[in-house]
């Protein structure tokens, strides 16, 4: 086999290997380490029996797809080099063809034409797949087959969340999914925004706790409990000589029955009462719980006999009613 | 046959009101033809592309009522464009050129424009009863013109529609002499209302029994209302955010209490919750009720609101009620026939607050369920399996977990046992939505099983095409079909096309079929309109026989092609 030297056997001429042919040559090269490269990562075919293994399957794919669309990138910038061969690179053609890039449906690049039914991309494909399209448009649309158009329909149809600042970019998704009629979101987005603004107060209600005869004040969270119930046994925990009364289910007090109102308001046992937004001194336990916490500014716990001013009206309701 | 005059037959036929009923006198005979077609008073036509209303005009001269259905179900979910279709003008035009003395009128999924209501309010003198249902294409112009032209108006049901909302007067063009008013319903419309033509028109309407009012309608007047309609049945709440004592609020409950007829609940689109005991008086006596557009309402006022209700049948909530809430719906529900529970937030899966708990529950409290929609975070086999067993009487069953491909958390398997269980226990199951990971094997159930099903949903299920062709042979009273993001090519589209002259329609997006497979179904059945939606304009770029169709929607028709279809809609 005569070495690969292409020049004419000619003594008088020192031998060189031409620079064209070198050029070619190490193109080929190149393209053999492509092929390798692509061939081990080539998109199958393959049946699929089950959808789970076909999600499992589309794991890998979406891998495989990041991998060549790299290598589109690399073979078209040596597809320039490599067209100009002749000869003695058929193999390499065949190879080449064989392992061509395809951004197709899986399955659909090798066995396209024969009848089989390739399997339908899984829920979690569609969306990794649209969500790959719309970040790696730049190398993936090169190939330009079916698949380009149709990505491009996929992004239009696309809701991206994932892209929206105010919603965090947990799950991407699909169009349509879930079937819920988007009048009914409009409806339900336009009721949260407004609860959500009113809301969004949330933070600690610290308030100081006076009591008459004690040496110094105390502090308490009232968004730390839910009820009256929790904020008098923790308040006796602080202030462990004194008793709140019985508060009802509600908070409310039973002014009803006169006898018992009095009892309270002239007995030893303190009463908890407390400034409102407006200035005013009020008796814990009227209003409902979250109304309390809202227009709280500062508790005071008073002696029995002291707040009877409190709830003049309140009496004077007692003795209408009985 | 006949040894009656037509007189007779035709006072006969009168008791006969259902339409499937009607349908079959009609093929009796050439004379029970004739009598059932011109004592005919309501229609109900499924698909507005199936016939023409001049076709209809000229079989029920007597024609009253008319209800029409356009756009395909997953137009629902923004699968389908706006402009696709489901004019109503042309049917309206239509009528008013006619002699037909129509007095009702509903739609549903179609696009009504303000023209089409101001021609309705001016054609038909005696025109009475207006109802949409997720309709588009109108603002409160149109409303203000049948306020204003219909002198009989009985009924304006506005249902979920998207409404361009003018803030007009609308309302104010109710003539002083309109006091026929039964049912208002204007829940959907976004924008202010003139308070005090709303209360003088309730005032002037003795009849009315059905009465939902929309955000923009504060409590006093809510109150102002209730003491001048205390006979109303259907309360629609607007607003219900107040301070628990003022007067308005007390005012209110005395207000309440003389609503002794209130049997149905709804509304509560912006809702105080410490503020429900007004509520409770009659919460003793409500059939239905309908929380799910308020989202404000839940933990424990939510149950304490449920507790008093126990003659509840229908109950539509959102599901930041809980598998908790649910078990309290089971205890004091005994009546309920239908539940919804709807997802609060349709976009944040992993907040869902209803698993297959609270359905297990409910099934299990409440035997006499026939009728769910369940959206939640995951299902078991066991516990559809279960839920079969307690409550074998479901007419509709529609599961969607919100991932769509979930299997059962607890096996790992596809939920094709669970729901084989429900298709072979539910002998009566009309209506099934299937979700959650499936494989054919659940179409093999439903094919044997599901005998009177009439419409399917399928999403991201099945292997192969033996999923739809399990269910094409083996559900003989199947109507609609519809299927998105399966595998499902064109040997099973093609097994057998006759079948979709028996359906109403078929709906296929996102799934294996070919343009040259829907070609050849348009080719076979002349009968079929076979459409290919497709925004892209890929179609113009490539017309290769082996391209996959993104959505195709057919249905048969008596008609042939429609001549209203956008540019992207192919009809072959």
């Amino acid at each position: 086999m005569p070495p690969l030297q292409l020049s004419p056997i000619n003594s008088s001429k020192p031998s060189y290997i031409p620079i064209p042919i070198l050029i070619i040559t190490l193109s080929i090269l190149c393209l053999l380490q492509q092929n390798l490269f692509l061939l081990y990562f080539s998109p199958f075919s393959s049946k699929h029996q089950t959808q789970k293994a076909w999600l499992q399957q589309t794991a890998k794919k979406r891998k495989q797809l990041e991998k060549e669309a790299m290598g589109v990138g690399l073979k078209m910038t040596m597809k320039g080099g490599g067209g100009d061969h002749v000869g003695g690179c058929d193999k390499e053609k065949m190879g080449f063809e064989e392992t061509e890039l395809r951004l197709g449906l899986p399955g659909g690049g090798g066995g396209g034409g024969d009848g089989e039914v390739v399997r339908k991309r899984g829920f979690s494909e569609t969306v990794d797949l649209k969500l790959n399209l719309s970040s790696k448009q730049d190398t993936s649309g090169i190939d330009p087959n079916d698949e380009k158009v149709k990505g491009l329909h996929q992004e239009k149809n696309l809701l991206l969340s994932a892209i929206d600042p105010a919603k965090p970019p947990a799950k991407a998704q699909v169009v349509g999914w879930p079937p819920v009629r988007s009048f009914r979101k409009n409806m339900l987005a336009t009721t949260t925004q407004k609860s959500s603004s009113e809301e969004s107060g949330e933070k600690a209600a610290l308030v100081k706790v006076s009591m008459d005869g004690a040496p110094y004040l105390r502090k308490v969270d009232l968004r730390m409990y839910t009820s009256y119930h929790q904020l008098s046994d923790a308040l006796a925990k602080m202030f462990s000589s004194f008793t709140i009364g019985n508060c009802g289910s509600q908070g409310m007090k039973d002014f009803m029955n006169e006898s018992k109102l009095m009892d309270l308001l002239n007995g030893s046992d303190y009463v908890p009462t407390y400034e409102d937004k407006d200035g005013d001194w009020m008796l814990v336990g009227d209003v409902p719980w979250e109304m309390f916490v809202e227009s709280c500014k500062r508790l005071r716990i008073m002696k029995g006999t002291e707040a009877i001013g409190l709830a003049p009206k309140a009496v004077e309701k007692c003795k209408k009613r009985s | 046959m006949n040894y009656f005059p037509d007189e007779v037959l035709e006072h006969v036929f009168d008791f006969i009101t259902s339409h499937k009923d009607r349908n079959s006198v009609s093929l009796v005979c050439k004379s029970w033809y004739k009598i059932e077609r011109y004592s005919r008073q309501r229609v109900f036509i499924g698909n507005c592309y199936s016939i023409s209303p001049e076709r209809l005009i000229a079989r029920f001269p007597g024609l009253k009522s008319l209800t029409l259905k356009g756009k395909p179900h997953f137009a629902d979910f923004n699968l389908v464009p706006h402009d696709w279709g489901g004019f109503v003008y042309p049917w309206i035009e239509a009528l008013a050129k006619s002699r037909i003395g129509l007095e009702e009128l509903r739609l549903k999924r179609m696009v009504v424009s303000d023209e089409s209501l101001e021609l309705l309010s001016k054609s038909f003198v005696n025109f009475k009863s207006l109802v949409l249902v997720s309709c588009e294409g109108f603002t409160t112009d149109g409303l203000a013109a049948i306020a204003a032209n219909c002198r009989f108006l009985r009924e304006l049901d506005l249902q979920e529609n998207e409404v361009d909302d003018h803030r007009g007067h609308w309302l104010s063009c109710f003539p002083e002499s309109c006091t026929s008013l039964i049912s208002l319903n204007f829940a959907c419309l976004r924008g202010e209302v003139n308070l005090g033509a709303l209360e003088r028109l309730v005032s002037r309407s003795p009849n009315l029994k059905s009465l939902r009012l929309n955000r923009a309608v504060p409590l006093d007047t809510l109150q102002k209302l209730l003491m001048r309609a205390p006979q109303l049945v259907d309360l629609g709440i607007g607003s219900y955010v107040h301070d628990p004592f003022s007067e308005a609020y007390n005012k209110l409950k005395i207000a309440i209490q003389r609503c002794k007829s209130i049997r149905s609940l709804s509304g509560f689109l912006e809702v105080a919750p410490h503020c429900m005991s007004a509520i409770y008086p009659i919460c003793g006596n409500l059939t239905f009720l309908n929380l799910s557009y308020a989202p404000g309402l839940h933990g424990n006022k939510l149950m304490k609101l449920i507790q008093h209700c126990r003659k509840l049948q229908r109950l539509w909530i959102l599901d930041c009620i809980g598998d908790k809430g649910l078990g309290v719906v089971a205890l004091t529900c005994k009546e309920l026939q239908e539940l919804r529970v709807f997802p609060s937030d349709p976009f944040e899966a992993g907040n869902a607050a209803v698993t297959e708990e609270g359905l297990v529950l409910v099934s299990a409290g409440c035997t006499k369920l026939n009728s769910l929609l369940y959206f939640c975070q995951q299902m078991t086999n066991a516990a559809l399996i279960t839920v079969a067993k307690n409550c074998p009487n479901f007419i509709r069953f529609r599961l969607c977990i919100l991932d769509p491909i979930k299997p059962d958390p607890v096996t790992n398997q596809p939920l094709d046992e669970g729901f084989g269980a429900i298709v072979q226990s539910c002998k009566g199951l009309k209506r099934l939505s299937l979700s959650g990971l499936l494989t054919d094997q659940v179409f093999l159930y439903i094919g044997m099983y599901a005998e009177q099903l009439e419409m399917l949903s399928i999403a991201f299920a099945a292997d192969s095409d033996k999923g739809m062709l399990y269910v094409l042979n083996g559900c003989k009273k199947l109507r609609k079909l519809e299927i998105r993001d399966c595998p499902f090519g064109d040997s099973a589209l093609l097994e057998d096309v006759g079948k979709y002259e028996t359906m109403r329609s078929l709906w296929m997006s996102s799934c294996e079929v070919t343009l040259g497979g829907c070609k050849s179904v348009a080719e076979k059945m002349p009968t079929l309109n076979v459409e290919i939606i497709d925004e892209s304009e890929q179609m113009e770029f490539n017309l290769d026989d082996k391209q996959k169709v993104d959505k195709m929607y057919l249905y048969r028709t008596l008609v042939g092609h429609r001549k209203d279809a956008p540019e992207y809609v192919w009809i072959l």
